[in-house]
């Protein structure tokens, strides 16, 4: 189980991104997609997460195409996003960003939510933080923020766009524990990259993206 | 002093009629003003065609001629036509025109969140109403009161066009006192009522503003 995509393109007009790429990402494993800048990986993974359509193909999430789910408010537990710039929302406290969604969709009681939201900042040593509002936090803060915001949806995959992009290397070793750590837990997790060195140490698998073909690096 | 026996109660009853048709203005336009700006933000080419004909009719007039057209012209258009009284006259005046500015700064407003705030919303799976009303409209008016603002400072004194439909507020009880004494002096003393009414939301405004300064 995992995610499988078979055979997505994506064009915008005449400009073809990607041409019938097909991967798999197993439950509890990390594929780095490389590629220079331009290539599409963004793409790739807005595609992922529906924020972009694909021309064709499927992505299927434990057996389920998900291009084809009917009820929008499902998509954050099949699948998350941890944007490059984070996407926090700046009005809302860190608790309240890692609880407003859960609370919404009313997938747990409100008591539970709270608690996972506690344990999830505690495991990722930014409890301290739960009040505060995104412009008081760092960027590596940032960035656990969101991947504990995505996290609360316990999707069974979750993305990253250039994770290590604004961060320094500390930080960037203490994330790629942490994304290892999801990992362990049997999410399947795609990293968008182009920090060659950070792929290499976190990956199952790496491929590079480029002229819109997917090859395989390791 | 005989001057102010007769000043001092028709300002207290011009006054009423002020703050009730800038009341009312507000509480309806702001809502109404939220929904048209999500209107106009519609794919459908029509609902925009429609919503973007009704701002440019309302901006492009003068609000003492949609007035004078409710009240006066309105009941001579065939089969819809009716004739309001001098008071609905005034508030559908009132809130059309205000509905189309306010709608154009809430616009504004939309325009300037981060479109990663709306994808944000979309990946975890919000309703469109959901992240709307909690996530991006919040945010919107922490952005919009200083325009608001100034819009709900001119709409205190665009309440004195009311005078055009007979109608008595602040400005026509002066002019009524000055016709009579043949003195300039309660247009002076007006000047001061309408300085107080601003200066009080003024004071709101900001106070509302600094609600927002809690996050950047």
């Amino acid at each position: 189980m995992g995610l499988v995509v078979e055979n997505i393109s994506k064009s915008f007009g005449k400009i073809k991104v990607f041409d019938h790429l097909s991967f798999e990402v197993d439950a509890g494993s990390i594929l780095c997609v490389e590629g220079k800048s331009g290539e599409g990986k963004t793409t790739l993974l807005r595609c992922l997460n529906k924020l972009e359509q694909v021309d064709e193909g499927s992505i299927f999430i434990d057996g389920e195409n998900i291009l084809q789910l009917k009820d929008a408010r499902k998509i954050g537990s099949k699948i998350g996003l941890v944007f490059q710039n984070y996407n926090l929302f700046p009005h809302l406290t860190v608790m309240e960003n890692l609880t407003i969604t859960p609370n919404y969709l009313k997938i747990m009681n409100k008591e539970d939510v709270n608690l996972k939201a506690k344990k999830i900042l505690k495991s990722l040593e930014i409890e301290d933080k739960e009040n505060m509002y995104p412009y008081q936090l760092s960027g590596g803060q940032k960035q656990r923020v969101a991947i504990a915001r995505a996290c609360m949806l316990n999707p069974a995959v979750l993305c990253f766009d250039e994770p290590t992009s604004a961060l320094d290397e500390d930080t960037s070793q203490k994330i790629s524990s942490i994304i290892k750590n999801l990992a362990n837990q049997g999410m399947a997790i795609i990293v968008v990259t182009h920090d060659i060195k950070f792929s290499r140490d976190i990956s199952d698998l790496i491929l590079k993206l480029e002229d819109g073909k997917l090859n395989r690096m390791q | 002093m005989k001057i102010f026996e007769m000043l001092i109660p028709m300002t207290w009853e011009g006054l009423k009629v002020t703050m009730s048709v800038f009341a009312i203005t507000l509480i309806v336009s702001l809502p109404l003003a939220i929904f048209v700006a999500l209107l106009k933000g519609s794919k459908n080419k029509y609902i925009y065609k429609f919503t973007s004909a009704y701002i440019y009719v309302m901006r492009g007039t003068p609000l003492l001629l949609q007035l004078m057209f409710i009240f006066f012209g309105f009941h001579y258009i065939p089969v819809i036509g009716y004739a309001f009284t001098r008071y609905q006259a005034i508030y559908i005046a009132f809130i059309l025109n205000y509905t189309a500015y306010f709608t154009e700064i809430i616009r504004g407003g939309i325009n300037t969140i981060d479109i990663g705030q709306f994808e944000a919303t979309k990946v975890l799976g919000m309703s469109k109403s959901f992240a709307f009303t909690r996530i991006i409209l919040p945010q919107v008016m922490k952005n919009i009161i200083p325009s608001l603002g100034n819009e709900i400072i001119t709409l205190v004194k665009d309440t004195s066009l009311v005078y055009i439909l007979g109608v008595t507020d602040i400005l026509k009880a002066a002019k009524s006192v000055s016709n009579t004494y043949s003195t300039f002096t309660p247009y002076i003393f007006v000047a001061f009522v309408y300085l107080g009414i601003i200066a009080i939301m003024t004071n709101i405004l900001s106070s509302i503003e600094s609600k927002f300064d809690y996050y950047r």
